[in-house]
């Protein structure tokens, strides 16, 4: 492990995002226009917003990054530089960390743009503390990144990439008690919507709980992070059959 | 001594998918060689130049490369790789992939320049890769192979759609490089270049035909030239 090499990794992901201006404007532009329109649409009905909005926060992090890095990934893969790099002194850890990286301050720079909107343009009195929902916003970037690392190895086409992300964060979305409240929902569905990634990161950004409660919450985050990270370097392949 | 081989093949067999794609091939190639590996498409000579690299996968046999087996990390940076099709990032420019494979290798930033040089690019350092011409990108992609300088380079068709002033430019410093102890082995389809080799190598459906000097080829078919030299054997042999 060099922490050089992952760092000029890193870097590498973001000249190439530099070069794609469009891919930037888009990454941050269309989750706070999806805010600001929620906002706008649950204008009639008070309180709603201040109850569904922060949840978006965690929520677009986790979808954006791993369709991102699910098809920087596979590109990498298809055009042959993988296995360029995977000849030349580089581990796989350097590189998945390295994608973690960049991907990760991408989160950060997102979430903190769509926070600052939310508070202030898009009126939210959110009680949870900012400096948590950041957080929040960081570890679903990283679980979208790490994910997106992980199953990249399962598609062979950028068309199977994409379809992924809707097999992967639809049925978390449907689970996360954004639409249906965690409670209410039938026992064997709530066991899985307890687990599944996303409804972490809508627990840890739910106002009024304890400290553990939300402890445990990013350690869950933390630990579907790490665990899929180290698929994905299972999955980087050295070499062929 | 075997320090002083680059390669030593024998009885690599290769099969994917119940196919057998290199049947038993055994070869050597000492340090300083310029070996020309010459087929007809699909006789396997990227699947031969991928497991010396040790990124595919070998059944049988044994491929040793400067002393270690096959794919072992310490040849990380001692074999100079380029891949039939560039590898490289469209979305960087020419100097941002070389900034990024020479920081990977651990090598100085004046070998980005004199990789410049060799393969004639300075002009286009800043262009971003999507925006050059074929040719372009597999100079490029060569570049990337030699900035490590290491002591074996495996090339696979490096010259396609390059034109005859530039392809005999290159041809030069593989030949420079190969008088300076460097092992090259080069895959082509352009006969009369491969014959700038000392040696060829012709692989016909895994099988390795013929393995000699150039002129051994042309006494061997009775051939007048290169290509029909290439014809006859692929065609004649059993
Ligand atoms: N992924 C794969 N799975 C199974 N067989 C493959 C695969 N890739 C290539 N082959 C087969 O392996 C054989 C050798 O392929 P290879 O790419 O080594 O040929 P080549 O000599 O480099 O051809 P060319 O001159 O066209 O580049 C071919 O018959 C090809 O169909
Ligand atoms: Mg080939």
């Amino acid at each position: 492990m060099s922490l050089r090499r992952t760092a000029l990794t890193m870097r590498r992901i973001m000249q190439q995002l530099r070069h794609d201006p469009r891919t930037i404007v888009l990454l941050l532009v269309v989750p706070s226009a999806l805010v600001g329109l929620l906002a706008w649409s649950l204008q009639n009905r008070p309180g709603d917003f201040d109850q569904f909005g922060p949840r978006l926060l965690g929520i677009f992090p986790l979808t954006v990054m791993f369709l991102v890095t699910s098809v920087t990934t596979l590109r990498e893969r298809t055009n042959a530089t993988l296995e360029r790099l995977l000849t030349m002194p580089l581990a796989k850890a350097e590189l998945i960390l390295g994608y973690a990286g960049a991907f990760g301050l991408v989160a950060v720079v997102q979430s903190a743009l769509v926070s600052t909107l939310s508070y202030t343009w898009f009126g939210l009195s959110h009680q949870g503390v900012p400096w948590r929902v950041s957080l929040v916003a960081l570890c679903a970037g990283l679980l979208g990144t790490s994910f997106g690392l992980a199953l990249s190895a399962l598609a062979t086409t950028e068309f199977q990439a994409v379809q992924f992300m809707p097999a992967f964060i639809l049925p978390q979305l449907l689970l996360c008690g954004l639409i249906v409240p965690l409670a209410q929902l039938p026992d064997a569905l709530r066991y899985v919507a307890d687990v599944v990634p996303m409804s972490a990161a809508v627990h840890a950004i739910t106002p009024g709980q304890s400290r553990t409660y939300y402890v445990e919450q990013f350690a869950i985050m933390l630990g579907y992070i790490g665990a899929a990270l180290m698929v994905g370097s299972t999955t980087l392949g050295r070499r062929t059959k | 001594m075997s320090s002083t081989l680059a390669l030593e093949v024998s009885q690599l067999r290769v099969v994917r998918q119940h196919n057998e794609i290199l049947k038993s091939l055994s070869f050597d190639v000492a340090a300083g060689e310029l070996v020309g590996l010459l087929g007809p498409s699909g006789s396997g000579k990227s699947t031969l130049m991928r497991s010396l690299l040790g990124v595919q996968a070998i059944t049988s046999g044994s491929a040793v490369i400067l002393g270690e087996n096959a794919g072992s990390p310490a040849l990380r940076r001692r074999i100079g790789y380029m891949a039939q099709g560039s590898a490289i990032y469209t979305d960087l420019s020419v100097s941002e992939n070389l900034a990024y494979f020479a920081g990977v290798l651990g090598v100085d930033r004046s070998r980005v320049h004199h990789v410049l040089e060799v393969v004639n690019l300075r002009a286009l350092a800043a262009r971003l890769v999507s925006s050059l011409s074929g040719g372009e990108r597999s100079r490029v992609s060569l570049a990337v192979a030699m900035l490590g300088a290491p002591p074996l380079l495996i090339l696979d068709e490096p010259t396609v759609g390059l034109d005859p002033v530039l392809r005999q430019d290159l041809w030069n410093t593989f030949t420079q490089l190969a008088s300076n102890g460097t092992a090259v082995l080069v895959s082509s389809h352009v006969m009369d270049e491969a014959a700038r080799c000392a040696r060829l190598l012709l692989l016909r459906e895994g099988h390795l035909l013929f393995d000699d000097t150039p002129a051994q080829l042309l006494s061997r078919t009775g051939a007048g030239d290169y290509d029909d030299a290439f014809v006859r054997l692929i065609k004649g042999a059993p």
